[in-house]
């Protein structure tokens, strides 16, 4: 047995760390968290092929694995990347792959591939609707509301009706209103979509794919936490052994070294849990939505405890727009509520 | 055991909400420095004895006999009411203080009365780059040159340095003494020429605190509070009752109220929160938190009117424990609210003018300021239990 990632996996991940450390470094990601475009960084991406990771080379993807697509979020969440991903490059192809039709697939799957097109995702009326969202299909068309649809600065969109179905909508489609929402989370832009008889394409075959699109889209939500976490342990342990009080590595007070060693401990094992869940969408695909929910579940709560943790470790530095870590604080906040909070997927797979 | 208060404890109770229930249309929501409004809220509460209650007329103060359990009363019920206790500030809460406590005579009468109105707000300029937790190796220095002293040096983290009129701050005026006697107090204009106040954004995305840089300004040296080199025992002095404001459980009481009433509000594929097993048993184990923190406070207040009553630990461990469970409580709010909990600023869905978020937020801010949770845990160990100290702390 060999429980590892392989030479291809690390290569992979590499060249999105080579990326995004040269192309989005901090002062770049603060400047798109303040309005500013991110235009030549998706370019980039799509030229690293982050779209079409998922897209099989007969639709001019690269044909690789949930696995990579957990690899390469992880990357993103360590970068706070203020890229579309996981509704462009995960939800949306896989959606096309599993519930569309051949036809819907030869039209989409290669421009997403290419970066011609970006498609947001609109699920929650699926994953614990709130009061004023829902949606009602007559007619093959649309009515009612979805909140925080991922992704949201896109040409169109993967919608989950209140029932079990799916539907393509396009940005510009008579009858949908498009309301962007400001959240705590700068790096990623979410929205309201408004549905008022708007024109639809359904997914044929979404009933029985549903379970397992979702838990894509969830183990990339997870595994963004992982890295932003990751990243954030990292900075405190730099930081404990840079900062002197009472004239000592303040990494010397036994105090802080557990704090680190605890964040350590909690959040390692999540590294394992990530290549399991997200390798079991090849090799166990009847479980895959259950390891999915529980890693996403599980890494919201290692995330949080991180979050707070590490910037605690800071000191009042955590706390300033100084060092910026907050963006990675609220990125580890946005993804625990997005498509089920950890109490919401622990009731789903406790039944 | 007696909790009763008596009857004409109960009167006054009586009088308190008589009094809100006919003025409360006139209270900010949140009450700020500089703001007509809350300093007109002010005026009135202090006219009504329920602000600077113990504080003399002659500096402003409504002069009434000190009576804990009055002074509990109020906080109680202007809590309960959800309504504005008046302005705050460091000013207020911890200058105003120190002043009745070791001010000169001519201190007291310049400082508190205006302090008191909201007309002259303070900053506190205590931390600097390299020290915070350590707060006694601060380097800010202070000569004195004929009347005055004249200050170099460096302060951060200095909340509403950018509004204040003045700073009351720990400069370093006997750089030969050991490091906790060369300490001094000082009280400055914000306007003397010499200062330069830079404000940095935190992590909630306001400006509220500043580093402020000190290039041979020149503060005359009656500006001194207590003595040359007593800086340190001024500033403790005062310490506790920071510590003590920012953790106060009747606020976490009616935050708890609030919270409770969204659970009934919200609801998650047409089921209300509160009917969620899950979220309703993290809700009891809030709600058992603040009842631990409000009786808790009961004690300490008890210790204050009954000779023989040891309360020491039990105040110890309040700023930890307030500013932790703060944070915890309004993080179940917004995992309450959900995606809809993330709302910040112009979001249409966002509820309470995003204090939740804030708070979640703000509160992990106050887990650091007034001194971390981990310098919390040291003292509540060393001089609460009695624990030997780290040694080469001891002598540092
Ligand atoms: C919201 C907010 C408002 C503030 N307002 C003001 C203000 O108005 N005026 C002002 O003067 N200051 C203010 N401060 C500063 C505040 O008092 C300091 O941030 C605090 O004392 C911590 O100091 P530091 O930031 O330098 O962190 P550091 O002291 O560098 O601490 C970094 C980490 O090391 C740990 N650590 C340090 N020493 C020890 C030890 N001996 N044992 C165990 N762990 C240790 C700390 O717990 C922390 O986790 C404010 C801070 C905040 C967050």
């Amino acid at each position: 047995m060999e429980f590892g990632l392989s030479a291809e996996q690390r290569l992979l991940t590499d060249s999105v760390v080579r990326y995004l450390r040269d192309l989005a470094p901090l002062s770049r990601v603060r400047q798109i968290a303040d309005g500013g475009r991110a235009d030549d960084l998706i370019a980039g991406i799509t030229e690293l092929g982050l779209p079409a990771l998922l897209i099989e080379d007969t639709h001019g993807g690269v044909g690789l694995t949930a696995l990579d697509a957990c690899l390469v979020a992880e990357v993103l969440g360590y970068h706070v990347a203020p890229v579309p991903f996981v509704a462009n490059a995960v939800i949306a192809p896989t959606a096309l792959r599993l519930a569309g039709s051949p036809t819907q697939q030869r039209a989409y799957l290669p421009k997403i591939a290419a970066g011609e097109m970006i498609f947001g995702a609109g699920l929650s009326s699926r994953t614990g609707a709130r009061a004023g969202t829902g949606v009602h299909v007559r007619n093959g068309r649309l009515s009612g509301a979805t909140r925080f649809v991922l992704d949201f600065a896109a040409d169109a969109y993967i919608i989950a009706d209140s029932d079990a179905g799916l539907h393509i909508v396009m940005a510009d489609a008579a009858g949908l209103e498009r309301r962007a929402l400001e959240t705590i989370d700068r790096t990623r832009p979410i929205g309201e979509l408004i549905f008022t008889d708007t024109p639809a394409e359904p997914l044929p075959n979404a009933a029985g794919a549903f379970a397992t699109i979702l838990a894509l889209g969830r183990a990339a939500l997870a595994a963004d936490t992982l890295g932003a976490a990751q990243y954030m342990l990292d900075q405190a342990v730099d930081y404990a052994k840079q900062r002197h009080q009472f004239g000592r590595p303040i990494g010397s007070f036994q105090a802080v070294k557990h704090m680190c060693a605890e964040m350590a401990a909690n959040l390692e094992p999540t590294r394992a849990f990530m290549w399991y869940a997200g390798n079991s969408f090849a090799a166990l695909p009847d479980e895959a939505p259950r390891l999915a929910s529980h890693f996403k579940a599980h890494i919201s709560e290692v995330g949080t405890f991180v979050a707070k943790t590490a910037t605690e470790v800071h000191g009042g530095m955590g706390f300033t727009d100084l060092v910026g870590l907050h963006y990675w604080f609220k990125r580890i906040g946005f993804n625990r509520q997005m498509l089920g909070s950890p109490e919401r997927l622990r009731e789903d797979v406790s039944g | 055991m007696d909790l009763t208060y008596g009857p004409e404890y109960d009167a006054f109770r009586a009088e308190v909400q008589a009094f809100l229930a006919a003025n409360r249309a006139h209270a900010p929501a949140d009450a700020r420095p500089k703001d007509p409004a809350s300093i007109r809220w002010q005026a009135r509460l202090i006219a009504q004895g329920y602000t600077a209650r113990i504080i003399p007329a002659a500096y402003g103060g409504a002069g009434r006999p000190p009576d804990i359990l009055k002074s509990r009363i109020i906080a109680e019920e202007f809590a309960s009411a959800g309504v504005s206790m008046g302005l705050g500030g460091q000013g207020i809460s911890m200058l105003v203080p120190t002043l009745l406590e070791v001010g000169t005579e001519a201190q007291r009468a310049q400082f508190i009365a205006p302090t008191l109105r909201g007309d002259m707000v303070w900053c506190q300029g205590y931390s600097e780059p390299g020290a915070g937790s350590d707060l006694a190796s601060l380097r800010t220095s202070a000569i004195v040159d004929g009347d005055d002293f004249v200050i170099n040096g460096q302060k951060i983290w200095t909340s509403t340095a950018h509004i204040a009129d003045w700073m009351f701050c720990l400069v370093r005026t006997e750089p030969q003494a050991p490091k906790h006697d060369g300490i001094s107090f000082l009280l400055l204009r914000m306007d003397t020429p010499g200062i330069e106040i830079r404000p940095l954004i935190d992590m909630t995305m306001n400006r509220n605190f500043n580093e402020v840089f000190f290039t041979d300004v020149r503060v005359p040296v009656t500006q001194i509070v207590g003595k040359r080199g007593d800086g340190w025992k001024v500033a403790n002095v005062i310490l506790k009752n920071e510590r003590d404001s920012l953790s106060n459980p009747n606020a976490a009481l009616a935050r708890l109220n609030a919270l409770r009433d969204i659970m009934r509000e919200e609801t998650i594929d047409g089921d209300r929160l509160i009917d969620k097993p899950a979220f309703r048993d993290r809700l009891m184990r809030i709600e058992g938190r603040v009842m631990a923190l409000l009786f808790n406070d009961l004690r300490v207040l008890s210790s204050q009117l009954n000779h023989g009553q040891d309360a020491s630990l039990a105040r110890m461990v309040v700023k930890l424990q307030g500013t932790e469970l703060r944070h915890e409580l309004e993080r179940l709010a917004i995992d309450v609210m959900g995606e809809n909990g993330l709302a910040y600023g112009s979001n249409p869905y966002l509820r309470d003018r995003g204090s939740w978020q804030y708070a979640y937020m703000f509160y992990l801010g106050l887990i650091i300021g007034g001194g971390t949770s981990q310098i919390q845990k040291n003292i509540i160990a060393e001089r609460g239990l009695g624990l030997p100290r780290e040694s080469k702390l001891a002598t540092a």
